[in-house]
C-alpha cells in the first residue's frame, strides 16, 4: 500500500529532554492508525511535528513522499494535514456555526473576499451546517463557542477537522473530556469516516479499549520512542507492551 | 429589516436635517468633529476590536491625512484638483507607511507590537516638529481651501457622508469571509493558521485599510479646522480613538461612533462647566476617573453590554419553550455499548 505519511528519524528535544526521540513512522494511504502510550510519551508531540506547530530538532517528516519539514501548519493544512487540538482550541467568542464555517471557508479557497455578504456564500454555509448535524451540534449553531460545555467544544473541534475535509485527519484525544454517553456517537462518526474509504486517520487515544476495534494498526510510543507498532491483535499480544503499559493499566483497572 | 436598521436610517435622516433645524454654530462645529473622530475610531476598532492588533501609533495615519492636505493645499493652489491630488496622496502614503509598519511590527507580538508603533508614531511627530521650513514645527500652518468646503453645513454634511460610507463600508467587511477570519484571528490566532490561513497577509490588509480610512479621517480633521500642527502626530490622538473605541464597545461597529460623540460630548459640556469650579477645566482628571470605571465595570463598552442584555433577555424568552431531552434513554443505551465495548477487549 502506498505511504502517505512517514517521518524518518524524528526528533524533538526540549532543553536537552527529548519528548520524541528517533521515531521513524509509516502510515499506508487510508489506514486508520492509532498511536496509543502512557501520558508524556510524546504523543501530541509527535502530532505537532507532523502538523508542522514544531519543527524537529532532527529528522524528516514527509507527505506522499514530498519532504514537509519546513512548511508551516497553514501550508500543511492546505496540503492536506488537518488536525484537532487535545486541548479545546476553538474561537471562544464566535458561534459555533461561525467556528465551523471558518474551516469549510477555508476547504473552499475563499481567502480574501472582503466584499461579499457571507450569506451570499450558500455552499460555505449548506456545508457548515451539515458538518454540525453529523456532530450532533445543530441545535447549539448560534451559541457562543466558549457558552458551550466542555464536551460540547470537543465535538465542534472534531466538527472543524470534519470540514476541513482533509486527506489526512490527526485526532489528539477525540474523546477526552466527552461525557459517556457522547462517546459511542463520536466513534461512530470516526467509523464512518474510515467506511468512506479516502481518508488516511492517525488517532492518539488513552483508552486501549475504544481502538482495538477500530484500527487497522496501532503503534505505542513510551518515552518519546517507538515501542511497536503493527495489527492490533500483535500489538495485545506483545510482551514488552504488555509490560510498559498495557499490564501496569489492566492491573490497577481489573 | 431589522429594527436597528430603521432606528439607524432614522438617525441618519434626522443627522441630515439637523443643520437646517436649529443654526447654533458650535454644535455644527461639534458634530462635525464627531464624526470625523468617529470614522478614526472605527478604523481604529478594526485592529483593536475586529483583528485583535494593539497599535499605539494610529495617530500617525491620521497625522499623514492632516499634512498631505494642509501642506499641498499652502504650498500648491487650493482648488479642488489639488484637493484631489491631496487625497490620492494620502491614501498612497497611509498605504506604504501601513504596510511597512505591519511587515516590521507584525511578526512582534501584542505589547512589542504597540511599542514599536507608539515609536514609529514618535518619529513622524518629531520629524513634523524638526522639519520647520516644510512644517513650521509646533506653529503648524494655516491654509486656504477651496470655497465649497468653506461653507459649515455642507462640510458637516460631508462628514456625515463620511462616516455613513465608513459606517457601510465596515459592515460589510465584518460580514464578508475576509472579516470573519479577521475576527478569528483576534480569538486564537494559532487555531486560524492550522485552518490553512495566512494569518501573517490578514493582519497586514487590516493594517492597510484601517490606515488608509484614519488618513481620509486626518485630511477631514484639518480641513474643518484649515490649519494643521503637530499634535494631529500626537499620542493623545491615539489615545482619543482607544478611549472612544473602549468606552462605546470594542468590536462593535457603531460602538466606535457613539464613543466618539459621547467623549467629545463630554469634553465641550465639562468645559463650559469650568465656571462652576475649577475642577471641570482639567477635564482630563475626570475622564480619567470614566475610563477607569468603563473598563472595570463595563469592558465591552456601552454598545457591548446593550447587545448582551438583549441576547440574555432573548435567551430567557426562548429557554422557556426548550423541551426536555430524553436522556435516560441515551445514557442507557450508551452504558451497553460501553460494555459491548469493554467485553470484547477483556474476551
Amino acid at each position: 500500500m502506498d505511504t502517505i505519511i512517514e517521518t524518518i528519524n524524528v526528533t524533538k528535544s526540549f532543553d536537552g529532554h527529548e519528548a520524541v526521540s528517533d521515531v521513524s513512522l509509516k502510515v499506508s494511504k487510508n489506514e486508520l492508525k492509532s498511536i496509543i502510550g502512557p501520558n508524556g510519551a510524546g504523543k501530541t508531540t509527535l502530532f505537532n511535528l507532523l502538523s508542522g506547530q514544531l519543527k524537529p530538532t532532527a529528522g524528516e517528516v514527509l507527505l506522499s513522499g514530498e519532504h514537509v519539514t519546513s512548511l508551516s501548519p497553514t501550508y500543511r493544512t492546505r496540503k492536506g494535514i488537518g488536525r484537532s487540538f487535545q486541548i479545546t482550541n476553538v474561537f471562544p467568542n464566535l458561534t459555533c456555526f461561525e467556528n465551523v464555517r471558518l474551516a469549510v471557508q477555508s476547504k473552499e479557497g475563499v481567502y480574501y473576499n472582503m466584499l461579499s455578504h457571507f450569506t451570499s456564500h450558500k455552499k460555505i454555509n449548506d456545508l457548515a451546517h451539515e458538518v454540525l448535524s453529523t456532530v450532533l451540534l445543530d441545535s447549539k449553531a448560534e451559541e457562543l463557542a466558549k457558552n458551550l460545555a466542555h464536551g460540547e467544544q470537543r465535538k465542534l473541534e472534531i466538527a472543524m477537522l470534519l470540514a476541513l475535509d482533509t486527506e489526512v485527519l490527526l485526532l489528539d484525544e477525540p474523546t477526552a473530556g466527552m461525557s459517556i454517553e457522547e462517546v459511542p456517537k463520536i466513534l461512530e462518526v470516526i467509523k464512518q469516516i474510515k467506511e468512506t474509504q479516502n481518508r488516511t486517520i492517525l488517532l492518539i487515544e488513552h483508552k486501549m479499549d475504544m481502538v482495538l476495534d477500530l484500527s487497522d494498526s496501532i503503534t505505542v510510543m513510551f518515552n518519546g520512542a517507538l515501542l511497536a507498532d503493527g495489527k492490533p491483535e500483535e500489538i495485545m499480544a506483545n510482551e514488552q507492551v504488555q509490560t510498559a503499559y498495557l499490564g501496569g493499566l489492566y492491573n490497577e483497572s481489573s | 429589516m431589522n429594527k436597528s436598521t430603521i432606528a439607524l436610517i432614522v438617525l441618519v435622516i434626522g443627522l441630515i436635517l439637523l443643520p437646517f433645524i436649529q443654526d447654533s454654530r458650535s454644535i455644527l462645529i461639534l458634530m462635525t468633529q464627531i464624526f470625523i473622530l468617529g470614522v478614526f475610531a472605527m478604523s481604529y476598532n478594526l485592529l483593536l476590536g475586529y483583528t485583535g492588533i494593539i497599535s499605539f501609533g494610529h495617530a500617525m495615519f491620521f497625522g499623514i491625512g492632516a499634512y498631505s492636505i494642509g501642506l499641498i493645499m499652502r504650498y500648491y493652489e487650493p482648488t479642488y484638483l489639488y484637493f484631489l491630488f491631496a487625497v490620492v496622496t494620502t491614501l498612497i502614503l497611509t498605504a506604504i507607511v501601513s504596510y511597512l509598519v505591519g511587515l516590521l511590527t507584525l511578526r512582534l507580538h501584542s505589547h512589542f507590537f504597540a511599542m514599536f508603533t507608539f515609536a514609529i508614531a514618535g518619529l513622524f511627530l518629531v520629524a513634523a516638529e524638526k522639519w520647520r521650513s516644510l512644517t513650521l514645527g509646533n506653529d503648524g500652518i494655516t491654509f486656504k481651501i477651496p470655497d465649497f468646503f468653506k461653507d459649515r453645513v455642507i462640510f458637516y454634511l460631508l462628514s456625515l457622508g463620511l462616516l455613513v460610507l465608513a459606517y457601510l463600508f465596515f459592515r460589510r467587511f465584518t460580514q464578508s469571509p475576509f472579516g470573519k477570519v479577521l475576527q478569528a484571528i483576534r480569538e486564537n490566532e494559532k487555531r486560524v493558521e492550522s485552518l490553512g490561513y495566512r494569518v501573517f497577509h490578514y493582519k497586514i490588509i487590516a493594517n492597510v485599510i484601517s490606515g488608509m480610512i484614519a488618513g481620509l479621517a486626518g485630511i477631514f480633521y484639518a480641513v474643518s479646522l484649515r490649519f494643521v500642527n503637530t499634535s494631529v502626530f500626537s499620542t493623545e490622538i491615539t489615545l482619543d480613538a482607544l478611549m472612544m473605541t473602549i468606552i462605546g464597545g470594542v468590536g462593535t461597529l457603531f460602538g466606535p461612533i457613539l464613543g466618539s460623540a459621547i467623549v467629545q460630548f463630554a469634553q465641550y459640556s465639562l468645559m463650559d462647566l469650568a465656571k462652576v469650579h475649577w475642577i471641570f477645566e482639567r477635564w482630563v482628571i475626570l475622564f480619567g476617573i470614566i475610563y477607569i470605571v468603563v473598563v472595570m465595570f463595563f469592558p465591552s463598552g456601552i454598545v457591548g453590554t446593550v447587545k448582551t442584555w438583549f441576547t440574555r433577555r432573548n435567551k430567557q424568552i426562548l429557554g422557556k419553550k426548550k423541551p426536555e431531552g430524553k436522556k435516560s434513554m441515551e445514557s442507557s443505551k450508551a452504558d451497553a455499548m460501553k460494555n459491548i465495548l469493554k467485553g470484547e477487549v477483556d474476551g
